[in-house]
């Protein structure tokens, strides 16, 4: 039985304080350590772009926006002048190449773990595609350069050449060994893993409620992708790819070890070519005048914007359906 | 056939439907396929070009600079790298489980948003660039106190890996942090427990495997990334050197120099290096896997 309480028993007034100094203390110190270390996270971010423009400074104020057109990169006594054109070029080129081939691979490979494979295959097979991302740039670098560059020399390009000979950019000698191609395909395989897990995890989101109602309307399971899986996150797969874009476009080591480091670029991908981010890796201990040391920053603050451009709006497509499928959480 | 009986072979529209799905699908599986047999393959050439050249003096000598003597080993990248990772480890491990203590526990949901926005922002930066960063913050210029700056060291570069790890660190806790079951910290408090004992005895002890799990991911990344440490800790004598204030070598670096040498016998020792370390990775990144998921399913099952 319940004892019932007397009114007059309870203290008119509020609670008395009971929370010990102490606690109020730790809580305060938790709390301020916790925000500090929050705030410092996000202030990087600042930083590095402060930092960077702050040291490509003096290369502005000399090249102006004429860094980003003009294509010379010359050291000499007097400074050097230099310009990025044909390395930017490089940069769009190889990304946008590895993106054409590692988008339609990465979705496929989403769909497989999603829609198709057994539950005892998706996670054994999720893992190693992910292992994928796990292997060091530089070791796929050093696979690419003395592995993948020959092998491209000898079968694939000569294959390509034979067929799509007369097309610009498959022209030229295939027997090259360092190529923009090999790069195209070592970005290929380094940006699969990222767009394909990020697909997975869209594709597995859509309500089985859709997929199962498309499925009892006769549908094939290709038909259920191509009318209900794909289309309700469209947005999705378009950012993921564009993270795996962005992952290219930022490439360095890899890049840098199978491209041959060569501007101006030829017309053909079975030629040298460089990149923005390969030629800073190239010229690290180069670097012997301020001026090209203020220009190889400057090439770092454009990789910067871009990368930064892209990945913003990409993290904001991806937050959007993480949003969605969390209920906000 | 009996008259009238239907039959269930599909023909014409149907047949061609079937066929499409077949091929769809036999696509997505090459691509699966595909994907794991460039890792078999990677991984097949790194093994048998690698694993000649490693024997015990591989891991306990320098590089040896005589004429007949070889390349010696990779002791000093091996300690270099060590030493790297742990200074890295040292600033990103505090720094990410703090932040995301804050976002899990203690910020409205909008900030918290935007901390994860900007940590993925942060993440998807390219590494050379924070090299370049770390170098035009701690080796062009100098840093008081610290005994840094004017020169590469294993202290930028350590925290410019740092800087790699820790939206690692921090996104990889806060799904853990995610995961503790509210009932925990409600039975916490109604005990009259305060909330910092609370985080401190409650939460962090339930979630320290998955905390352990996300940082030995970071570890294996950093441990793996070339591009930050050329501007800022590349240039390096050829001697074990435990001096944070002094450039390393690293394993990373000396995978890609010997790679752009001319001597073939460097490019063996590449191979081996390349082999020591993505064993290392692949290993370590295996179980921390391994045991994420365990945890999170031990997690799972309590709610």
């Amino acid at each position: 039985m319940l004892a019932r309480v007397e009114a007059a028993s309870i203290p008119a007034g509020p609670l008395p304080r009971t929370r010990r100094l102490g606690d109020r203390i730790g809580d305060g110190l938790l709390y301020g350590l916790t925000a500090l270390a929050a705030i410092l996270g996000v202030l990087v971010v600042f930083a590095i772009i402060w930092r960077v423009a702050d040291g490509a400074w003096p290369a502005i104020k000399f090249f102006k926006l004429g860094f980003v057109y003009h294509n010379v990169w010359n050291v000499n006594l007097n400074g050097g002048s230099f310009g990025a054109r044909d390395l930017i070029i490089g940069t769009v080129v190889t990304s946008f190449g590895a993106m054409l081939l590692s988008g339609p691979i990465s979705i496929a490979i989403g769909l497989f773990l999603s829609e198709l494979a057994p539950p005892a295959v998706r996670a054994p097979v999720g893992t190693l595609i992910d292992m994928l991302a796990a292997v060091p740039s530089v070791v796929i670098g050093l696979w690419g350069i003395y592995v993948l560059a020959p092998f491209n020399a000898d079968h694939i390009a000569p294959a390509i050449h034979a067929v799509l000979g007369w097309i610009p950019i498959f022209g030229g000698d295939p027997h090259t060994e360092s190529t923009v191609f090999t790069a195209i395909i070592v970005l290929t395989i380094m940006t699969i893993p990222i767009t394909s897990s990020i697909c997975r995890e869209l594709f597995i989101g859509v309500p089985s409620e859709l997929e199962e109602g498309s499925i009892g309307l006769g549908a094939t399971r290709w038909e259920m992708v191509k009318t209900v899986v794909v289309p309700s996150v469209r947005g999705g797969v378009v950012a993921a790819i564009i993270l795996g874009l962005g992952r290219a476009l930022g490439e360095a080591i890899a890049v840098t070890q199978v491209i041959g480091n060569f501007i101006p670029m030829g017309r053909s991908l079975f030629a040298p070519g460089d990149t923005m981010a390969s030629r800073l890796a190239n010229q690290y201990q180069g670097a012997s005048t301020d001026r090209q040391i203020a220009a190889l920053i400057y090439l770092g603050l454009v990789l910067l914007v871009i990368t930064f451009i892209t990945n913003y709006a990409a993290q904001r497509v991806v937050k959007r359906f993480e949003f969605q499928r969390t209920g906000g959480a | 056939m009996e008259p009238g009986a239907i039959s269930l072979r599909a023909t014409g529209r149907g047949r061609r439907r079937l066929l499409v799905n077949r091929v769809a699908e036999s696509s997505a599986v090459l691509a699966a396929v595909l994907a794991i047999a460039v890792l078999a393959v990677v991984i097949w050439s790194v093994g048998s070009r690698g694993v000649g050249a490693i024997n015990l003096d591989f891991f306990i000598k320098g590089p040896s600079s005589d004429f007949f003597g070889g390349t010696g080993g990779i002791a000093p990248a091996l300690a270099g790298s060590l030493l790297l990772v742990a200074v890295a480890t040292l600033i990103a491990l505090p720094m990410g489980v703090l932040t995301a203590i804050f976002v899990s526990e203690f910020a409205p949901v909008r900030a918290g948003r935007q901390i994860r926005l900007w940590l993925d922002v942060l993440n998807g930066f390219p590494s050379i660039v924070i090299g370049i960063f770390v170098f035009t913050l701690a080796v062009k210029t100098k840093v008081p106190l610290l005994g840094i700056g004017h020169h590469q060291s294993a202290t930028a570069g350590g925290f410019a890996l740092a800087v790699i790890m820790l939206p690692l660190v921090a996104r990889s806790t806060m799904e853990v942090l995610r995961l503790v079951p509210n009932e925990l910290r409600d039975a916490s408090y109604a005990l009259g427990v305060s909330k910092w004992q609370t985080v401190i005895r409650v939460v962090l002890p339930t979630s320290f495997g998955g905390i352990l799990t996300g940082t030995t991911l970071a570890v294996a990344r950093a441990a793996g990334e070339t591009a930050p440490l050329l501007f800022t800790c590349a240039i390096a004598g050829q001697v074990v050197d435990w001096n944070p204030t002094h450039s390393v070598q690293s394993i990373p670096l000396t995978i890609y120099l010997d790679s752009e040498s001319a001597d073939p016998a460097l490019h063996q020792q590449a191979w081996a290096a390349a082999l020591v370390l993505i064993l290392f990775v692949l290993v370590t990144s295996l179980t921390a896997r391994l045991l994420l998921e365990r945890s999170r399913k031990k997690l799972g099952l309590q709610r």
